[in-house]
């Protein structure tokens, strides 16, 4: 007699332990729409067509090594100052300390979080996988230019990288 | 507290051949046995024992707190006396008093026999020893306990945390189980079992309020699970859902987390929102003002907690929409709250009102509670938020709801149904004795945590600013005398387990009513096989 009530109870049990495993999808999908939570998109931008000479934006740099990888990683600037608009390069150098072949992935994350959505990157080392040879080191680019959309509040925009050993499958 | 007395006496008159839960002797009484009042006896020793642990971890962070600098434990440990205090009060204290009283009270409250799964109901007591033994284990590994606090935000509970976390998480499942087949339980006996009569509007509040809780039990201890599990693949299996290397997101935890959390301290509020409904009535003689809108005031806090999680976040980076949705979704609880604690006073008006002990707690428990509302409120403004954060007023906030919230509303009902349970009256000396020791300090050890707290001293850290030492000396003061008085609520509980005391009237207060009072005290071990009738 109990039966019928008790399997919808744990019916619902086990639908609300798959909800919390859909909402990890549902999570990273809605942050890349709204640009949420410092998430940059992960592909390159076009040139924006209209440069804003009035305004000035600083942008500053973050490297961070994870300690899964013995790497030196640093931007070569930095910060810079520049117009929304405005196509800028700034390299970032990394080093690969030991003697053996490996290869990284760098994360991007921007903050303010709101800002994210008006950073574009036309040409990202993070786009891809880095394989460095042991003692190698390189310059890795990155090609950018800020949304002239960028709410007027904002003045300085920071882009942080941690870079992260990939661990071929 | 029902004793082998009644193997002798209530068992006489019944048949017995089929059935598996009687009452044999030892040990093996309470392994097996699958009575409710046994179970709910079980549940509610077990929490009082996990109550004393818990507080043993808080004395020891009140002590290093004594003074600044360090003197007593290491970080790390002090640490892992933070979080093992939150999960064993929360999981431990809380939840299971709350189930053990469910399970005492709601089958006499609508004249069931017993709980609609027994067998069941005996599997979800057994796993708690189980689980928090392990989790108390911990302490012994290299190493040491879980030292990320209580919420175990990644990437502390995952980068890095030791090796103990794979115990952590399997006793979080177990307990986890348990609270969900507690929660199916109270669900298929209020909806299968009630007596003929018993309609919905005519349910005792305690047994609404533990309804919509044992709901929100099952909604939101699967998301629990989820996340430990997050926890564990993420640790040991090489899976990032909370790690930016592969892709996942530390701040998807915080939501995730969040997302049960704030269900769960519902879960812990709500029976007591039943209990203190239960005894105002009682003592204040009048019938409970408002019953339909506490009904459905519980009903709107259950709904609304689902979208004010983001709450706890407010400091991590989010849209000014976002923020604004929160805060003022946050604040919108404060409506159906303030129903509830306008309708206890309207109760109370003009009632031919006495003090006894479970009153006074009760009385305590509105006023101390709606303190802990208010704070909760500002800390809802977003602005204010920022520098509250992760401070000593989010503590004293939350200890308040929690502490002279739930911890008071149990004290309540025990005092209120120990006699009901034991058939002996308590003794109200050192119940008077007990709630004023327990007001005073109780008050000394929390309020000063909003001065330090506003001023800037943040929490989970051994260590404070010297500006600081004269409040936390004093706040320790308060601790330890806390504790101190909780050895009467020993005293008290073991005299009348030893049936110390004068004997129990059935109505045992004058002014109570419901199925519960009818039946003799102490409770046989077997009530309404014959289903009484509700006019
Ligand atoms: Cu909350």
């Amino acid at each position: 007699m109990h039966k019928p009530l008790l399997y919808k109870l744990l019916l619902i049990g086990a639908c609300m332990f798959a909800f919390t495993f859909a909402l990890i999808p549902f999570y990273s999908v809605f942050c890349k729409l709204t640009g949420l939570n410092g998430k940059t998109a992960n592909s390159s931008a076009i040139a924006a067509t209209t440069v804003d000479l009035q305004r000035e934006i600083s942008v500053e740099f973050l490297a961070t090594v994870d300690k899964s990888i013995p790497w030196t990683f640093a931007p070569e600037v930095p910060r810079v100052t520049v117009h929304p608009g405005e196509v800028r390069v700034v390299n970032f150098r990394v080093e690969n300390l030991t003697s053996e072949a490996m290869i990284a992935q760098a994360v991007p994350s921007v903050s303010p979080g709101q800002a994210a959505q008006f950073f574009k990157k036309m040409e990202c080392f993070c786009f891809t996988q880095q394989p460095l040879q042991g003692k190698e080191s390189k310059l890795m680019r990155l090609q950018f230019y800020i949304d002239p959309a960028l709410p007027a509040e904002t003045k300085t925009v920071t882009l942080s990288y941690t870079l992260y050993r990939v661990v071929a499958q | 507290m029902s004793t082998n007395e009644h193997s002798a006496t209530a068992h006489t008159d019944h048949d017995h051949a089929h059935h598996d839960h009687k009452p044999g002797g030892g040990i093996t009484r309470w392994l097996y046995t699958t009575n409710h009042k046994d179970i709910g006896t079980l549940y509610l020793l077990f929490s009082l024992l996990m109550f004393f642990i818990g507080g043993i971890f808080a004395m020891v962070i009140r002590a290093e707190l004594f003074q600044p600098g360090l003197q007593l434990v290491q970080p790390q440990f002090f640490n892992q006396m933070t979080t093992l205090h939150g999960l064993i009060m929360v999981f431990g204290a809380v939840m299971p008093a709350f189930v053990g009283l469910a399970n005492w009270l709601v089958p006499m409250m609508i004249g069931a026999p017993d709980m609609a799964l027994p067998r069941m109901n005996n599997w979800s007591f057994w796993i708690l020893p189980f689980s928090f033994t392990i989790l108390l284990s911990t302490l012994f590994m290299d190493g040491g306990a879980p030292a990320a606090g209580w919420t175990f935000y990644a990437p502390l509970s995952t980068k890095y945390s030791g090796d103990s976390t794979a115990f952590f998480v399997f006793a979080v499942h177990l307990l986890g189980i348990s609270s969900i087949m507690g929660a199916m339980n109270v669900i298929v006996t209020i909806f299968n079992l009630r007596a003929p009569g018993m309609t919905w509007m005519k349910l005792p509040l305690f047994v609404w309020t533990w309804l919509i809780t044992a709901f929100l039990l099952i909604a939101v201890m699967p998301v629990l699970a989820g996340t430990v599990t997050m926890v564990l693949t993420d640790k040991y299996f090489g899976t990032s859902f909370f790690d930016a290397a592969g892709g996942g997101d530390p701040i998807m935890f915080q939501h995730i987390f969040w997302f049960f959390g704030h269900p769960e301290v519902y879960i812990m509020i709500l029976p007591a929102f039943g209990i203190v409904s239960s005894i105002v009535p009682t003592f204040a003689r009048k019938p409970l003002f408002g019953y339909e809108s506490m009904v459905w005031a519980t009903s709107s806090i259950a709904f609304l907690s689902f979208i004010v999680w983001m709450h706890h976040m407010f400091t991590t980076g989010m849209p000014v929409t976002a923020e604004l949705f929160f805060m003022y979704s946050t604040m919108l609880i404060a409506v159906p709250t303030g129903v509830k604690v306008f309708n206890w006073v309207a109760t109370m008006w003009r009632g031919a009102m006495t003090f006894e002990t479970p009153m006074m707690f009760a009385l305590a428990f509105i006023v101390l509670f709606t303190i802990g509302g208010f704070s909760g409120l500002m800390l809802a403004i977003v602005p204010a938020d920022f520098q509250y954060q992760d401070t000593y007023f989010v503590v004293a906030h939350f200890h308040y709801v929690l502490v002279t919230g739930a911890v008071f509303s149990i004290v309540a009902a025990v005092y209120y149904w120990l006699p009901k349970w034991t058939g002996v009256m308590y003794d109200e000396r050192l119940g008077q004795l007990h709630f004023w020791c327990s007001l005073v300090s109780v008050n000394m050890l929390f309020f000063p945590m909003h001065f330090v707290g506003l001023a800037g001293m943040p929490r989970r850290i051994p260590d404070y600013a010297l500006q600081f030492a004269n409040f936390n000396a004093f706040i320790s003061i308060g601790g330890f005398l806390f504790g101190l008085s909780q050895l009467i609520f020993l005293a008290v509980i073991f005299k009348a387990i030893r049936r110390k005391g004068v004997k129990a009237t059935d109505q045992v207060w004058e002014g109570a009513e419901g199925l519960e009072w009818t039946i003799p005290s102490p409770a046989p071990y077997h009530t309404f096989e014959t289903p009484p009738h509700v006019k």
